[in-house]
């Protein structure tokens, strides 16, 4: 077994990730977290609808701001896979999507400010990054002999709508729709920057313990994502784009000299801007360094690595819930409902919920990161599972689960565990500005204390690092042969 | 066909952003988000009313999330007057040459931070902190706020005064819980064994009978410094007219319901001037805070 080159790779990653926990800081320091845990949960089975007025508001905010952000990332991304196989379309592409959506927010906040263009362009903009690179995967795909059987001198543009995209058309649609979701969660969560979607709410009740308030919020919230097969219609669509952008709010008018300010002085190194020239900027760069980034980097790289490790292992637990392998249809309906609140839960939220339970640590972001990264891949897993065709005397119970299905699955298990790598980098990084020591959270010191120069370059350093991981994980995925199609 | 479409969408979509920030002029306020929010949006609705009343002129209240998107906002000229915290007013008035501070409480001339401790970890109230220094090394701890005063900078001085260590190196875990309200349930619930908070809130929450004092009590005050103050940007006289800066601060220290000074809390406004926040400015760059 251990000759496998996919076992070899797990047990590696296994042993990174003990080696982490040694470092880790992984503790409950709440006195009653479990009688805070039965407060929330008491919160959740008795909702409270009407606690606030903007709460329907928030809702239709969130809706708009993921339509209008989804579209335009969508049509922008669409636009970049036509020219990604350049080298710096790529690079460009890679850079935009390795800055989360919160540090995104975070950025034009400082000089849109509460203009619904802050939350539209945090959503657009690294969506535009990752529907660039998803599109041209697909459109990559596609089978080239029907454009080779056109008649010389057909028009490229022509060439393409007919013998391209009608190919790929059903994989471009699902996953649109998909990120769409996507788009429904990153909109909640910029409510915790102050942007007036669901998670402004939801931060303040939450924070003042009003669990039956919070609970009703949630509630709505996987009620929206759940029935959106039956309201995302292709035919409503236009009428839900056109319509989005005038429920954005009106926030406050954008001041255009913010703008020039922020780029031409804000951002500029302070050693720079006060003219102590390239000599101070070394001692200051230095300082950020050393104080800040390689701290930042070496919690950020430690919880990654922790919580990749327990979403696998929290994948291989929950796949079977879904199997029709295993159990009866009651324990797959409520498998089904356990995997769905996993996945449509945003990280950030779940982290923020465990956070306020348990207190601070580096805990409740490994248990957050593992059950909603865990919720999507075993939700792909267990349906994969329903594909495969066991003999009729194939073994029960626990020797089907581990000699019959998880030898099948394992390749595109650790795929799709590699695939997230790079994602779940990302979330662990903005998980610092809930409190955890990653570079999030110097990120989020540096902009309370109006130092945006430190800022950026930590968020540039945040982007890298995690270029880094992504390329890593296409390496090993490429070394072992792990093909995914892009569904996560 | 569909492309088209869907681009045009977003070309007119574009438009309506531009047509939606041309509003007309509204004067618009903030404050730090130093407490629950209920509270806070309760209070600066009705300090909303009030001016806008005494001024003729639509007055908004916009809440934030966090104490620089205060400071960021006034920057911008997306608010023009906030209630700041003492670090949080000196950062805005650096940042926007010609603002000041125009109003105060009676109490901000003198404001006090409580170090607050859960009665678990058995530390007994002290006049000096030097003499709680063995009980408290090695506690967990937390801050309100990363810009709040009576939160943050004020202890931290004297932490780092009195210890003569980073509050990192002396506590085992260092946290900020974001607001005076949440350091005190966090504390209240053992979640962190010691805090730092506004005086005002615990006062105020004690008298509500919100605390349960066999869980939290305090065990040292910090000397007197300077704290919260109104600030108004300089350019609001050629926005709204001549002579409304002098109007809005009358409006200020002329506030005399007592259910909206009591909500604050405070006794009555004053008034303010950005000299009298100099202590707070210097302990701010002393411990690099402000550059």
């Amino acid at each position: 077994m251990l000759s496998s080159p996919t076992v070899r790779t797990s047990l590696i990653f296994v042993a990174v990730a003990l080696f982490s926990l040694l470092f880790a800081d992984i503790a409950i320091t709440a006195s009653n977290p479990w009688r805070d845990l039965g407060n929330f949960f008491l919160g959740v089975i008795t909702p409270n609808f009407f606690s606030s007025e903007g709460l329907m508001t928030a809702l239709l905010r969130t809706v708009a701001f993921a339509f209008v952000g989804v579209a335009l990332g969508s049509v922008c991304g669409f636009l970049l896979s036509l020219v990604y196989r350049f080298l710096p379309v790529r690079i460009f592409c890679a850079f935009i999507r390795a800055i989360h959506e919160l540090f995104w927010a975070l950025i034009f906040l400082q000089f849109f400010g509460f203009h619904p263009l802050t939350g539209v362009l945090a959503i657009a903009i690294p969506y535009s990054g990752i529907f660039a690179k998803v599109y041209s995967e697909i459109l990559d795909e596609v089978d080239p002999e029907p454009g080779r059987l056109l008649p010389p001198r057909t028009g490229v543009i022509a060439a393409f709508l007919y013998t391209r995209i009608p190919d790929c058309w059903v994989q471009l649609r699902t996953y649109t729709a998909y990120r769409l979701e996507c788009g429904l969660r990153s909109s909640a969560i910029l409510g915790f920057v102050g942007l007036p979607t669901l998670g402004f709410y939801l931060e303040s009740s939450f924070s003042q313990g009003l669990y039956s308030d919070a609970g009703a919020m949630l509630i709505l919230f996987y009620v929206l994502i759940a029935t959106m097969p039956l309201w995302v219609r292709p035919r409503l669509l236009p009428v839900y784009v056109l319509g989005a952008p005038f429920f954005l709010g009106e926030g406050l008018p954008i001041v255009w000299g913010n703008v020039e300010r922020f780029f031409t002085e804000d951002i500029v190194p302070s050693p720079l801007r006060d003219g102590e020239g390239l000599g101070g900027l070394v001692p200051w760069l230095s300082e950020l360094m050393v104080n800040e980034a390689l701290p930042g980097i070496w919690n950020t790289v430690i919880l990654t690595q922790i919580a990749l490790v327990a979403t696998g292992i929290l994948t291989l637990l929950a796949f079977p819930l879904i199997s029709n392998h295993f159990g009866g249809p009651v324990r797959r309906t409520s498998g089904h409902v356990f995997l769905v609140i996993a996945r449509s839960t945003p990280e950030y939220i779940l982290a923020y919920i465990l956070l306020q339970l348990w207190g601070p640590s580096m805990l409740p972001a490994v248990v957050a990161l593992a059950l909603h990264n865990g919720g999507i891949i075993g939700h792909l897993i267990g349906r994969q599972t329903n594909t495969i065709r066991l003999r009729p005397d194939a073994p029960t119970g626990f020797n089907r689960y581990s000699w019959e299905l998880v030898p099948r699955v394992y390749r595109s298990f650790l795929a799709f565990l590699f695939y997230r790598w790079e994602i779940i980098m990302r979330e662990t990084a903005i998980l610092g500005i809930l409190g955890i020591y990653t570079l999030g959270f110097y990120v989020d010191s540096a902009i309370q204390n109006i130092r945006f120069d430190r800022a950026m370059i930590l968020i540039l350093i945040t982007a890298l690092l995690n270029i880094g991981i992504d390329t890593l994980g296409r390496y090993i995925r490429r070394k072992l042969a792990l093909q995914t199609m892009p569904t996560c | 066909m569909a492309l088209n479409l869907i681009r045009k969408l977003m070309i007119s979509s574009l438009f309506c952003f531009t047509a939606a920030s041309a509003s007309a002029e509204t004067f618009v306020f903030t404050a730090i988000p130093d407490e629950d929010e209920t509270k806070l949006v309760e209070r600066f609705k009705g300090v909303a009313d009030y001016l806008s009343s005494e001024l003729d002129v639509e007055v908004r209240y916009i809440p934030v999330k966090s104490y620089a998107a205060a400071v960021s906002a006034f920057r911008n000229n997306q608010v023009q007057l906030a209630w700041f915290g003492g670090l949080s007013g000196v950062q805005a008035r650096r940042l926007v040459p010609g603002s000041e501070a125009i109003a105060q409480g009676v109490e901000d001339q003198a404001f006090e931070t409580y170090f607050i401790a859960n009665t678990s970890t058995g530390i007994k109230p002290a006049d000096e902190l030097s003499s709680l220094e063995d009980e408290l090394r090695g506690k967990t701890f937390t801050f309100g706020s990363k810009g709040s005063t009576s939160g943050r900078l004020m202890p931290e001085f004297y932490i780092r005064d009195v210890f003569g260590a980073q509050p990192e190196d002396f506590f085992s875990r260092v946290g900020f819980s974001g607001n005076h309200t949440r350091t005190l349930r966090l504390v209240e619930a053992g979640t962190y064994e010691v805090g730092a908070l506004n005086f005002q809130v615990w006062e105020k929450e004690l008298a509500d009978g919100n605390i349960d004092t066999d869980a939290v009590q305090v065990i040292w005050t910090t000397p007197a410094y300077p704290d919260y103050q109104w600030t108004i940007r300089g350019d609001v006289n050629e926005r709204f007219g001549d002579g409304f800066k002098q109007r809005v601060t009358e409006a200020l220290l002329n506030l005399d319901d007592q259910k909206l000074l009591e909500s604050f809390p405070r006794s009555d406004f004053i008034p303010a001037s950005n000299d009298d926040y100099e202590p707070i400015r210097k302990t701010a760059e002393e411990i690099g805070i402000l550059d």
